[in-house]
Formats: C-alpha cells, sequence, structure tokens
C-alpha cells in the first residue's frame, strides 16, 4: 500500500509530467490561455490517457509479449491510440452530447499529444503491473489538470502585467512555468516527511 | 520558390522551434547536454527526410493517392512510426548509451507535430525532390535550434560542452576566472523553461528590431522619391 501511496505521489507532484517530464507541452503552452479551456483539456487528457494505457498496457502483455513481437511496440501504440480517440469522440457524440459539447474540442487535438503515447510508453518501460498502471496513470493525468489549471490562472493575470515588448506571449509564460517547475521540484522531501 | 529558398526557409523564416513553437517537449527534454541534441537531430534528419520522401513518392502515384486520400493521415502515422522503429533499432544495437540518455523521447518522435505537419503541409503536395530538400531543411532548423538551447543550458549548468563521449570542451576555466560555480539549476528541468524562454525572448526582439529599420528605410526611400 506505501508503495501505491509512494507511486501515486511521485506521479502526481516529483515526476509531474509536465514540469519535469517535459510530455504535452504543447497543450500547457497553447491551451492554457483560459481556465475554461485548461479544464477542458485537462479533463480530455485524464479521460483518453486512463482509457488508452489500460488497452495499451493490455496489448503489449497480452499480444506483443506473448507473440514475441515487442518490436511493434511503438507503430502499434499510435495506431491504438489513433482509433480509441476517433473511436471515444464517437461515442460520446452518440451516449453524452453535454459532455461531448465540453470535451469534444479537445479530442482530436490529443492524438498529437505526446503525453498520451508517453505515459502509455513509461508504464511499459517502469514495469508497472494491472494495479500500479492504473495508479500510475490516474495521478499523472491529475497532475496535468493540476498544473494546466494553476498556470491557466496565473496566465489571465498574466495578460495585464507589463512585461518588456519582446517578452510577451510564449516567452514570459515559459519563465512563469520555470518558477513553477522550480517549487514542484522543492516538494522532494514531503514524501519521505508522510511515509 | 527557388530550392535554395526552400531549404533556406526551414532554418529561418519557417524555423520550426524559434517561429511555430511545434516539437517543444524533445526541445526541452534532450537539451541537457550538446551530445544529445546531436543524436537527436540525427534521428530527425533521418525520420524527416525519408518520411518526405515515401509520402510525397505516395501521393504522386496517381494510384496509391487515390486509394490513400481518404485514409491519410493514418497512412502517414504507419510511415513515421516505422521509420521511428528503424532509428529505435538502429540506436539501440549501434549507440546504447545514447540510446538510454535519450529515453522515451526516441519513440515520441512519432508525435512530433513537425514531423506529421511536414507530411500534410509540404510533402502531400510537391515533388519529391522539394521535399527531400524541405525535409533537410526543416530537421536542420530543429536541429540548429536545439544545438542552441542545449550549448546556452550546459556552459551555464555544467560549463563544459560535451560533443562526443569523451571529446569535451571544457569552458570551467570562464568560471573559475569569475570566480563563480557553474549554476547546476540550467541542466534541471526549470532551466529549460528559463533558456528557452530567454533565447526566445531574444530571438523576438531582433526580428522586431530588423523589421522597424525595414519599415523605417522604407518611408525614407518614399518621402525621398
Amino acid at each position: 500500500m506505501d508503495n501505491l501511496i509512494a507511486l501515486a505521489f511521485s506521479a502526481f507532484i516529483l515526476q509531474n509530467i509536465i514540469l519535469t517530464q517535459f510530455l504535452g507541452i504543447c497543450p500547457f503552452i497553447g491551451v492554457s490561455t483560459k481556465r475554461s479551456s485548461a479544464l477542458g483539456m485537462g479533463l480530455a487528457v485524464i479521460f483518453v490517457m486512463l482509457i488508452s494505457s489500460t488497452v495499451t498496457w493490455a496489448l503489449y502483455t497480452y499480444v506483443l509479449e506473448a507473440f514475441d513481437i515487442v518490436y511493434m511496440r511503438t507503430i502499434a501504440f499510435i495506431l491504438v491510440i489513433a482509433a480509441l480517440v476517433q473511436m471515444v469522440e464517437t461515442f460520446l457524440k452518440k451516449v453524452s452530447p453535454s459532455l461531448y459539447k465540453g470535451l469534444g474540442i479537445y479530442l482530436p487535438l490529443i492524438t498529437t499529444n505526446c503525453a498520451i503515447l508517453g505515459v502509455a510508453v513509461l508504464n511499459i518501460t517502469n514495469g508497472h503491473n494491472f494495479v500500479e498502471m492504473l495508479v500510475y496513470t490516474g495521478f499523472i493525468g491529475l497532475g496535468f489538470l493540476f498544473v494546466m489549471y494553476i498556470f491557466s490562472m496565473i496566465r489571465e493575470k498574466l495578460d495585464f502585467a507589463p512585461v518588456p515588448k519582446a517578452f510577451k506571449g510564449t516567452p514570459i509564460a515559459l519563465i512563469v512555468a520555470a518558477i513553477l517547475a522550480i517549487i514542484f521540484s522543492r516538494f522532494g522531501g514531503l514524501i519521505e516527511w508522510i511515509l | 520558390m527557388t530550392k535554395k529558398e526552400n531549404f533556406l526557409k526551414g532554418i529561418f523564416s519557417e524555423n520550426p522551434i524559434f517561429v511555430a513553437l511545434l516539437g517543444l517537449c524533445p526541445t526541452l527534454a534532450v537539451t541537457t547536454s550538446l551530445e544529445n541534441a546531436i543524436g537527436m537531430t540525427i534521428a530527425v534528419i533521418f525520420v524527416l527526410v525519408l518520411s518526405n520522401l515515401i509520402i510525397s513518392l505516395i501521393m504522386h502515384n496517381k494510384m496509391l493517392a487515390d486509394l490513400v486520400k481518404p485514409v491519410r493521415i493514418p497512412v502517414y502515422i504507419v510511415v513515421i512510426a516505422t521509420l521511428v522503429t528503424v532509428v529505435e533499432m538502429i540506436m539501440h544495437a549501434y549507440l546504447i548509451e545514447l540510446y538510454n540518455s535519450l529515453g522515451i523521447f526516441i519513440p515520441l518522435i512519432v508525435v512530433n507535430c513537425i514531423i506529421l505537419g511536414r507530411a500534410e503541409a509540404f510533402a502531400s503536395e510537391n515533388k519529391p525532390i522539394d521535399s527531400v530538400i524541405d525535409g533537410i531543411g526543416m530537421s536542420l532548423g530543429f536541429g540548429l535550434a536545439i544545438m542552441l538551447i542545449s550549448i546556452f543550458r550546459e556552459f551555464l549548468g555544467a560549463g563544459v560542452l560535451t560533443i562526443w563521449k569523451s571529446l569535451q570542451i571544457d569552458l570551467r576555466f570562464i568560471f573559475d576566472f569569475l570566480m563563480i560555480e557553474p549554476i547546476d539549476m540550467f541542466i534541471k528541468p526549470a532551466g529549460a523553461f528559463i533558456s528557452l524562454g530567454f533565447i526566445l525572448a531574444i530571438i523576438i526582439a531582433i526580428t522586431n528590431r530588423s523589421k522597424a529599420r525595414m519599415a523605417e528605410k522604407e518611408k525614407e526611400v518614399k518621402s525621398n522619391g
């Protein structure tokens, strides 16, 4: 149990997917200008990440490893993820139009989001079992949502801040992200204190 | 557009990192040392040039193009993923240290927006030769940008520049001369964001200034004429 708590905490804060692993930087910079869109993107990522990681994990363990064709990993994963995103989109449209309205516009963007493929591959290279995979993926997704939301709140204020002309827009956003990264990297001692 | 313009646009006017802000994940992650940046550049050159060539050949064959058009994005992804798998296997076999230090970012070349973006925006509509030139220019633009960032980071963070394994340029005497230590924050994740932020701001400032100068010149010509 301790093991799982440590895994969850490190996935959420210490190895935060955006600030220390640099996955999903494109939506982090691109979609975080408004709070509502950051929230929508974050929820869509958690949703797709959980489904795609479960499917790719099962595919790897029961098909690729069983038939000894692990070198097909990259091709198999990306195709499964692309198909899955399409399927989720169609399914949501039919079953829950209101949810589709909220998440719909972010779903196509997710196929090229490296966070999804990245977490699917990380689950394999870290050798997680099924439960560890679920916990890790869930908390990585929560970490993504958390950082996106904080960052979008800062950026809403940043629009009115008097920054030098050359720094307007992306450069100042990157520097704010650096400060967030420093803060997150300092939580290292906390995990030893908790356990 | 001449062939030279086609080649140079990837490096300057349409630089994928500094102008289009594409492919930021590998940019931030692999720039901890110059060696990693060089390895990533070679991998991207291989994948982008060949994917541009193959996709352009497919789309210029009339029969194949008709067949592929309705499902073109999945086809592009399969082509790119196959090339990335080839790179992954070659690196694993011959360059195991580089393979370990680039880690997850080798398979992630598949979802690098630069490669899919060039396939969709350029290679599918242009001749194979032009597509190859475009691929070389774009991947060199990407490579030079990440090398610039990694030089900045490794110099400030460690004081050395690693070109290949033990081939290093030791610049620590500059820090000794100034009586300070290298700032190891620049090797850490936060340093990646700061470096990219500052380099981007400098490039924006330079382009703004040259634009203003050009506008002034035009004004002078007009008032004289």
